[in-house]
């Protein structure tokens, strides 16, 4: 089998079973759908590793224009795979993250009647994610960037009898807009100042020509391109990788299915905006305003998002603010030029992350779902094997030495370390901070679930709950919590063994991945790195190369020791002495307050935006529309016609001799016009 | 000896004549219709003249087919004039004023 | 003074003569037969410029077909001539205006030197057995044979269009409206009669006598 038509089979099995599941689900039936679907994404997982396995035995790039799309005038849309070890990494995290989820939502979503939508959904998400990596150009990165937030809105309210997973992926939709808007303009700015090409290679290789370049976008003030540019995109992984501001959808997006929290908002499509800037690191190594710019979004979204992750109840929220507060891990790497720490980071948190969703969702299938973890606690008696697995995901999460986490965070606090942007020093205290708050409130979920009193003992029966609602059917009286004599049980082999599966990613990746990843040089010739001007990653690159003894001098350095100290307080807080938290409460009460209404944001914006574009409509519809169009342009089109037709109605007499008088008239002014151009022209 | 401007201000003449007739039969369609057919004269008279002097029958073709056109045209005119006088009882261009707004 | 110039002048003559008269006839018929008088002048003309064909037509399609065609209509119709002629001198100096502008506009242009119109004094002449009617027939049956046939069709299209506007309703035609067939009723097509269910039996006459 030749590359192209290999490649073809990854990104198109999946489609093929989602098409399968989609259309024909109701034909074939719950375990067809299933099969064909999980079918397909093995196919694509399989091969993957053999790609992987090709780039990591020095494999050929890849990049060939598969077949063209459409011909506007000189512009080309194509449809083409750019296929490098870059790739390679990410096709390898997608598909089987994504079989890993597939194979786990048949235990999560054994007793929903939307099982084959569900199915199709998420083979489609992995379609359009392949899309997204794979592709050579701007054009099909925008198609695959917008069929997964497609997917995603799809996924977010897949439960869509439900008003809050409506609202839900309403917002998530929008505040997606906003940044795709800025990720527009910036493909625009590279179309119109970059060789006039959207092909990756063909804008690269016009940097030298531009990168002085400025523009003007308000009269008389010159701005660098690259810097407009480059944050213009920026702004659109801001959106798609929910950083600060634009985070706000990621947390209400966990109304949707778990299995979908774990495959799309944590391991795959919150990180295609992470993908896509490495992928245009020769862009964006070239205005280091637009790396501060970065850098400091991350650190805002880094600590910030953590320390909302402290004061959430709902298992799924405290996971999903943990994800925020990783992503901007990511980000502030990408900020100090560690791209590949990035990417790095991307795929170690692939697999711990998707690891710790699908334990919080196979925790909620055995709390009967239940999500509020005050209402649990004590499980590891009863969830032997989740407990286990979260407990290693949740150690991978916070950096203990020689897990994959630790390698990936570490990278990057010692590339933020050393960098020399502006942003470096509130980068640095950022992530430093942030390792603290990541541990505390990993530890604090770890032991409100797994440890301390059996709670669900005397819960009440919840009045109000927003647990995973299976079915919404009123005559399906379906549980939510558990019932008085209900003990909470281990979840079937289909949930526990995507569990075990990631847990073991999650534990060893790193160890092995660090060396070829960040030091060595699988990603030479893929990203760009000027290591003279940012000295982020020549600094982590020598520790890289020595896994082991990167590990062991962790012990002696600032971080673990913060790990560790946010262990021990969460130990201290919710096993020891359940009262400080209490009391801290208390007497910190406006900042907890703060924390509880997530920085107001929603309500900002709610205001700003929400009843902003509301007084717009309301102005557009009054004076612009009623005032304007109707009442000036289209009425009053009308009358002028009508009163300048009233004026002109009295030539129209009526009678033939008139209009003969008139057109004689003509006549002889036609002549004598002629006859004075012949006399004395 | 004869010219050929002769001809074409005879023709200038009997055109005018006839736009003359159309100011003054401002009410008789019947003397409009034969008004017109007089300008059609005076067009031909500027073909035929033409076609003799630059010797080129094309001229005296497109007469041809004028007189054909003008038969038609007085024929249909006709006709309608009838249809007219027999639904209106007046041929009085001052009665049909039905096109007026 | 040569001959053709005199003939041109006197036809001259009687063409603007009945040319004026046409358009300032009080009687519609009169004014008919000017235009009958205007179009055999007219003919006198073409023959002087060697166009024996279309005078002849002029004569026999103008004077002996449309004319009395005029005539026919003007007749056919009862006309209220005074009506008609009422404020007729009213637009004259209105009328005369124009057309003396007119005139001389025309007549200046004709006479300028920029029209170049000098040269055509005179004619190549003809040779004396020359034919105009094969000359145009030849050229009427290969050039002009398309528009030819468009004219033929054209004369067709001015008699079905003359009968169809003035045909009247024929008292047997087989017309319907299907206006008319679509909104039929069933009570318009069948209609109901009364009678009794069951009529009694005939009484059979014992003697077996034929019925009257």
């Amino acid at each position: 089998m030749d590359m192209k038509s290999l490649y073809l089979l990854i990104a198109l099995s999946p489609l093929a079973g989602a098409i399968i599941a989609g259309l024909f689900g109701w034909a074939i039936g719950r375990r067809a759908a299933h099969v064909v679907t999980i079918a397909g994404v093995a196919v694509s997982a399989v091969l993957s590793l053999k790609v992987l396995y090709g780039f990591l035995n020095g494999g050929a790039v890849f990049n060939e224009t598969v077949y063209t799309w459409l011909t506007v005038g000189g512009m080309e849309f194509s449809v083409g795979f750019l296929v490098d070890s870059l790739t390679a990494l990410m096709l390898v995290v997608v598909t089987s993250v994504s079989l890993m989820v597939h194979i786990y939502t048949i235990g999560y979503m054994s007793e929903d009647p939307g099982y084959q939508r569900f199915f199709s959904y998420i083979s489609l998400f992995t379609f359009s994610m392949l899309m997204l990596v794979m592709s050579n150009n701007f054009v099909q990165l925008f198609f695959g960037w917008e069929a997964v937030g497609l997917v995603s809105y799809l996924l977010i309210g897949f439960w869509f009898k439900r008003p809050t997973a409506t609202y839900a992926n309403l917002k998530a939709f929008l505040v997606n807009r906003v940044g795709d808007f800025g990720f527009l303009l910036g493909i625009g700015l590279v179309l119109a100042h970059f060789g006039g090409s959207l092909n990756y290679a063909d804008v690269f290789a016009a940097l030298p020509q531009v990168k002085d370049q400025t523009i003007q976008i308000i009269p008389g003030v010159d701005w660098s391109l690259m810097t407009v540019t480059c944050i213009l995109l920026f702004v659109g992984a801001m959106g798609k990788s929910a950083q600060f501001p634009l985070h706000v959808w990621l947390p209400d997006s966990m109304e949707g299915p778990t299995p979908i929290s774990a495959l799309i908002h944590a391991a795959t499509m919150v990180t295609a905006g992470i993908f896509m800037v490495s992928r245009m690191s020769p862009m964006f190594e070239l205005s280091d305003t637009a790396l501060n710019f970065v850098m400091i979004t991350g650190s805002i979204t880094a600590l910030f998002m953590g320390f909302l992750g402290i004061v959430q109840n709902d298992i799924k929220r405290v996971v999903a603010y943990s994800t925020l507060s990783q992503l901007g891990y990511m980000t502030v790497a990408l900020g100090a030029s560690a791209y590949s720490v990035a990417m790095f980071h991307v795929m170690t948190h692939a697999f711990f992350k998707a690891l710790l969703f699908l334990a919080a969702g196979s925790v909620i299938i055995g709390m009967h779902h239940e999500q509020d973890m005050r209402k649990m606690g004590g499980l590891r008696k009863y969830m032997p094997i989740t407990w286990i697995t979260s407990l290693l995901g949740s150690l991978a999460l916070i950096g203990t030495p020689f897990f994959s986490g630790f390698y990936s965070k570490d990278s990057i606090i010692l590339a933020v370390e050393h960098s020399n942007l502006a942003a470096s020093g509130f980068a640095t205290f950022a992530v430093l901070a942030g390792v603290f708050v990541t541990a505390f409130y990993s530890f604090r979920m770890y032991f409100l679930v797994f440890h301390g009193k059996e709670r669900w003992m005397d819960a009440a029966h919840p009045a109000s709950h927003h647990g995973d609602h299976a079915d919404e059917e009123p005559d399906h009286d379906h549980h939510h919590g558990l019932g008085p004599n209900d003990k909470p049980h281990e979840s079937p082999w289909v949930v526990t063994l995507p569990l075990v599966l990631l847990a073991i990613p999650s534990v060893i990746i790193g160890y092995f991945a660090v060396g070829p990843l960040v030091g060595g040089d699988f990603f030479n010739g893929v990203i760009f790195t000027n290591l003279a001007a940012h000295p982020g990653l020549a600094a982590v690159m020598p520790h890289a190369e020595h896994a082991f003894e990167m590990g062991m001098h962790a012990f002696v350095t600032l971080p673990f020791w913060l790990a560790l100290a946010g262990v021990v307080t969460a130990w201290v807080f919710y096993m020891k002495a359940p009262q400080i938290p209490a009391a801290i409460k208390k007497t910190f009460a406006p900042v907890n307050t703060l924390l509880e209404n997530k920085y107001y944001l929603d309500e900002i914006y709610f205001a700003v935006f929400a009843k902003g574009s509301r007084a717009l409509g309301t102005f557009f519809w009054k004076i612009c529309d009623m005032l304007l169009i109707d009442g000036l342009i289209v009425n009053g089109s009308a009358k002028l016609v009508g009163s300048f037709s009233r004026v002109v109605r009295r030539l129209q007499t009526g009678f033939i001799y008139s209009y003969a008088t008139t057109m004689i008239v003509g006549v002889l002014a036609l002549i004598t016009i002629w006859f004075s151009q012949l006399i004395f022209g | 000896m004869l010219t050929l401007t002769h001809f074409l201000v005879l023709a200038a003449v009997l055109f005018s004549i006839s736009v003359m007739g159309i100011f003054l039969n401002r009410k008789n369609v019947i003397v409009l219709l034969m008004a017109i057919e007089l300008m059609l004269l005076a067009v031909n008279f500027n073909f035929i003249a033409f076609s003799h002097y630059l010797s080129d029958t094309a001229g005296q073709i497109f007469v041809f087919f004028i007189l054909t056109v003008a038969a038609a045209e007085s024929a249909i005119g006709l006709a309608i004039l009838v249809v007219l006088f027999r639904n209106q009882s007046t041929i009085n261009i001052e009665d049909l004023d039905s096109l007026k707004g | 003074m040569s001959f053709p110039l005199i003939v041109f002048y006197v036809l001259s003559a009687i063409l603007l003569f009945s040319a004026f008269k046409v358009v300032t006839a009080k009687n519609p018929v009169h004014a008919a037969l000017w235009l009958v008088l205007a179009f055999f002048t007219s003919s006198g003309h073409w023959l002087l410029l060697q166009a024996e064909f279309l005078a002849i037509a002029l004569v026999l399609v103008y004077v002996g077909a449309v004319m009395v065609l005029f005539l026919f209509v003007v007749m056919m119709l009862d006309i209220n001539i005074e009506k008609m002629r009422a404020g007729f001198w009213q637009h004259f100096p209105l009328a005369a205006t124009v057309g003396l502008i007119m005139v001389a506009e025309m007549v200046l242009i004709l006479a300028s030197p920029q029209a170049h119109l000098a040269g055509y004094e005179a004619a190549a002449p003809l040779a004396a057995d020359a034919s105009n009617v094969k000359v145009l027939g030849l050229q009427i049956y290969t050039t002009y044979l398309m528009p030819f046939e468009l004219a033929a069709v054209l004369l067709l299209l001015a008699i079905v269009a003359a009968i169809a506007l003035t045909q009247r309703e024929r008292k047997d035609g087989k017309y319907v409206d299907p206006a008319m067939q679509v909104e039929v009723k069933a009570a318009d097509r069948l209609s109901i009669v009364k009678m009794a269910a069951v009529r009694d039996e005939p009484v059979i006459n014992e003697t077996n006598e034929p019925q009257a």
